[in-house]
């Protein structure tokens, strides 16, 4: 259990040794101040549940030596940065995840969040396409273009990107199971844009091992599924060198309720376990590690979350060069996409949501992070609308260009607080990685249900430290006034039916023989040692829709179930 | 004679794998002593009616943050009614807009729980839903 991992603060001392000072002060100035007034809680932990003492000094820092464990930006181990002059060089790109309803619904807000200043894109899509099935599939019904974009063929895909050109701008596509195909459509769409492959720049989320940890969209069972996102890997450092084939998440795992040392822990093993099989197939270190990228939950707590990202960012050079023995820098420093957390919104009180995702997205920043998303403030009712988006691009424009804190690198390097922190977070997700590694690897832990467990476990100490009013969301279980509801994004069924019409008629002009064709030869594919992605790119040229694709791979791959832990 | 256990099924209908709600709740139910049964993910309302009988429950609940809500809870109430076991409390936790609540209940949604609500809430409204039915109120 993490609990016997995580240090405990003892009560009284603020340091593991305290010195002549330390208990002087302890003597004459706390002793006498708690008599007076004890403090307000038995103990004061962060969201997580991790211990934090009333004082940090010096003495917490015994072991720590600056030029080993701090360094300066742009140099190993990274903690304060990754780039030399941080924002002072280039702000963070501003990254706002969108999508619903058709391709044409999300092409206008795409393009008006690129109107107010957004500086990426980053597309959501449905559940139907997340999961594989186009928007007529049975299993779709209800479900189309509710909680993203309805994509079912590369023609939706060219819609999806009208007046919008890849070859200037960066889209990032949140998708896992069905990543190669819904990126063979980007590829395409891109072919025909006339921007180079080469040049194109993006990311694809494609990490299927924090599906079957956290957010469950996978479609076929663990061995394929890294063989496929091994297979991007393989294409992406051949074909699209800009391109970042992965995006190592521990949002979602933190979604599900997990602790930040978990969230680091299992990102950082989930991205040892792409490394191994990569170099399984014979590929060399540091031709794809490069291009391997992070996505990181900003959460509520704003010094655990800063701690996190430093950790996140020393740890992973030290398993980059040590235990990869990774010769270029570009594979030691972690790149990563930050996104505040949708899970601490709360439904009551909307507007509070905005105060939170402003302290969220700061701590993001003061981490460091090199692209950010700001959830919207009705986050707990619906997707967002246009006016909702707005103001949460806008807390990332003020926080860049009012707040100063964009002036220097690290601005909270060398706290007391903040580099203790940044030690034990890292200690906290070295100790979990060493026990993945002893349960055999990611795949293995994931067949045995531990993180799974982990993440359960945590979830459900912080529901009962709610319920016990041990831990206060204000409005929630405090703070609760009478409510009107407030507008939000509707969409409605006519969605489904456009697409089911759209598909009809795709069906009708295309090619059923070259379709056909193209479908065998993928499977053919599949079913062999071949890289999936050239016959991905061709079935999808002819216009195979996603779910025939999906169905062509479900039949070489089978299909995955979990055995629930509750 | 000691009161017959409530027992409840904790179902994910549709596609949507995000699971964490569900399995609090399946928990906590537990810890207040009922018998719950967890489906799993990706059950079709053809699937949860068939294990509400097969599990001869009390309770469904149903955990929806997809929107597909409007779609989907009718046709389990219409399913449930087609086996016979339209007494069954079914209630829904979730993302589900203000202005459809009513609709739900009319089409015989016992209760929509919002995000925020503690699980004592929860555990009140079944024992209490139970209870009554099984007084035949």
């Amino acid at each position: 259990m993490s609990e016997t991992k995580d240090r405990k603060a003892p009560f009284f001392e603020s340091s593991p040794k305290a010195s002549p000072a330390e208990r002087e002060w302890q003597e004459k100035t706390l002793q006498p101040a708690l008599e007076k007034s004890p403090e307000r809680l038995p103990s004061f932990t962060t969201v997580s549940g991790y211990p934090i003492r009333r004082l940090y000094t010096q003495g917490n820092l015994a072991d720590w030596d600056a030029g080993r464990d701090l360094g300066r930006p742009g140099s190993p181990p990274y903690t304060r940065g990754i780039h030399a002059t941080m924002y002072r060089g280039r702000l963070w790109t501003m990254r706002q995840f969108a999508g619903y309803g058709s391709a044409e619904d999300t092409n206008r807000r795409f393009r008006y969040l690129l109107a107010q200043g957004q500086t990426g894109l980053s597309v959501a899509f449905d559940l139907p396409t997340l999961m594989g099935y186009d928007s007529d599939h049975p299993l779709s019904d209800g479900e189309v273009g509710k909680c993203g974009v309805a994509i079912s063929s590369l023609a939706d895909m060219e819609a999806l990107f009208e007046q919008i050109p890849l070859a200037q701008v960066t889209t990032s596509m949140t998708i896992n199971s069905p990543a190669a195909p819904i990126w063979a459509m980007y590829l395409a769409v891109a072919e025909k844009q006339g921007a180079r492959w080469e040049k194109i720049s993006g990311t694809l989320q494609n990490d299927i091992l924090k599906e079957y940890i956290a957010q469950k969209e996978y479609i076929f069972p663990p061995a394929p599924s890294m063989r496929l996102v091994t297979d991007t890997i393989e294409f992406a450092a051949k074909r699209t060198p800009k391109f970042n084939p992965v995006s190592i998440s521990g949002y979602h795992i933190r979604e599900a309720g997990s602790t930040a040392i978990q969230e680091l822990a299992f990102t950082l093993r989930d991205g040892i376990e792409y490394i191994e099989n990569c170099l399984a197939r014979g590929m060399r270190i540091d031709q794809f590690a490069p291009r391997l990228s992070f996505f990181f939950n900003a959460h509520n707590d704003f010094f655990e979350e800063i701690a996190k990202y430093r950790a996140a960012r020393r740890l992973w050079c030290s398993v980059m060069r040590e235990r990869f023995g990774a010769g270029d820098p570009r594979s030691w420093a972690l790149r990563f996409h930050a996104q505040t957390a949708g899970c601490s919104l709360t439904a009551q009180q909307p507007y509070n949501n905005v105060v939170r995702t402003t302290l969220q997205a700061l701590a993001a920043v003061l981490g460091g992070t090199q692209s950010l998303h700001t959830n919207s403030l009705d986050e707990a009712w619906a997707l967002p609308t246009e006016a909702a988006a707005t103001i949460a691009l806008r807390t990332q424009q003020i926080l860049a260009h009012e707040s100063g804190v964009t002036n220097t690198a690290d601005p909270l390097g060398g706290s007391y607080f903040l580099e203790t922190l940044t030690n034990e977070v890292e200690q906290g997700a070295r100790d979990y990685i060493g026990q993945i590694d002893a349960l055999g690897g990611m795949v293995a832990a994931i067949e045995r249900g531990f993180p799974q467990r982990e993440v359960a476990d945590a979830a459900y100490r912080y529901q009962t430290a709610l319920d016990r009013k041990e831990k206060i969301v204000v409005g929630v279980n405090d703070y609760s006034t009478f409510e009107k509801p407030i507008e939000i994004l509707q969409i409605d069924e006519s969605v489904a039916h456009r697409q089911t019409e759209r598909l009809r008629k795709l069906r009708e002009k295309r090619s059923r023989d070259e379709v056909e064709r193209r479908l065998v030869a993928l499977r053919k594919a599949a079913a062999s040692e071949e890289n999936t992605m050239p016959p991905l790119l061709a079935a999808v040229k002819a216009y195979a829709t996603l779910g025939e694709i999906c169905d062509a791979l479900r039949d070489v791959f089978g299909t995955y179930e979990e055995s629930a832990i509750t | 004679m000691p009161e017959k256990k409530i027992r409840v099924l904790i179902a994910k209908p549709g596609l949507d794998g995000h699971d964490r709600g569900a399995k609090v709740i399946a928990r906590a139910l537990r810890d207040a002593g009922m018998e719950v049964i967890y489906t799993g993910l990706r059950q079709t309302p053809e699937m949860i009616a068939s294990a509400a009988v097969q599990e001869d429950v009390d309770v469904i609940g149903l955990s929806i943050l997809s929107g597909a809500h409007n779609t989907l809870c009718p046709r389990l109430i219409e399913l449930l009614r087609a086996r016979g076991i339209e007494d069954v409390t079914v209630l829904i936790g979730g993302i589900i807009p203000e202005a459809d609540i009513a609709g739900l209940k009319q089409a015989g949604i016992a209760e929509v729980f919002l995000p925020g609500t503690s699980t004592q809430t929860i555990v009140d409204f079944i024992r209490q839903r139970v209870a009554a039915a099984r007084q035949g109120v």
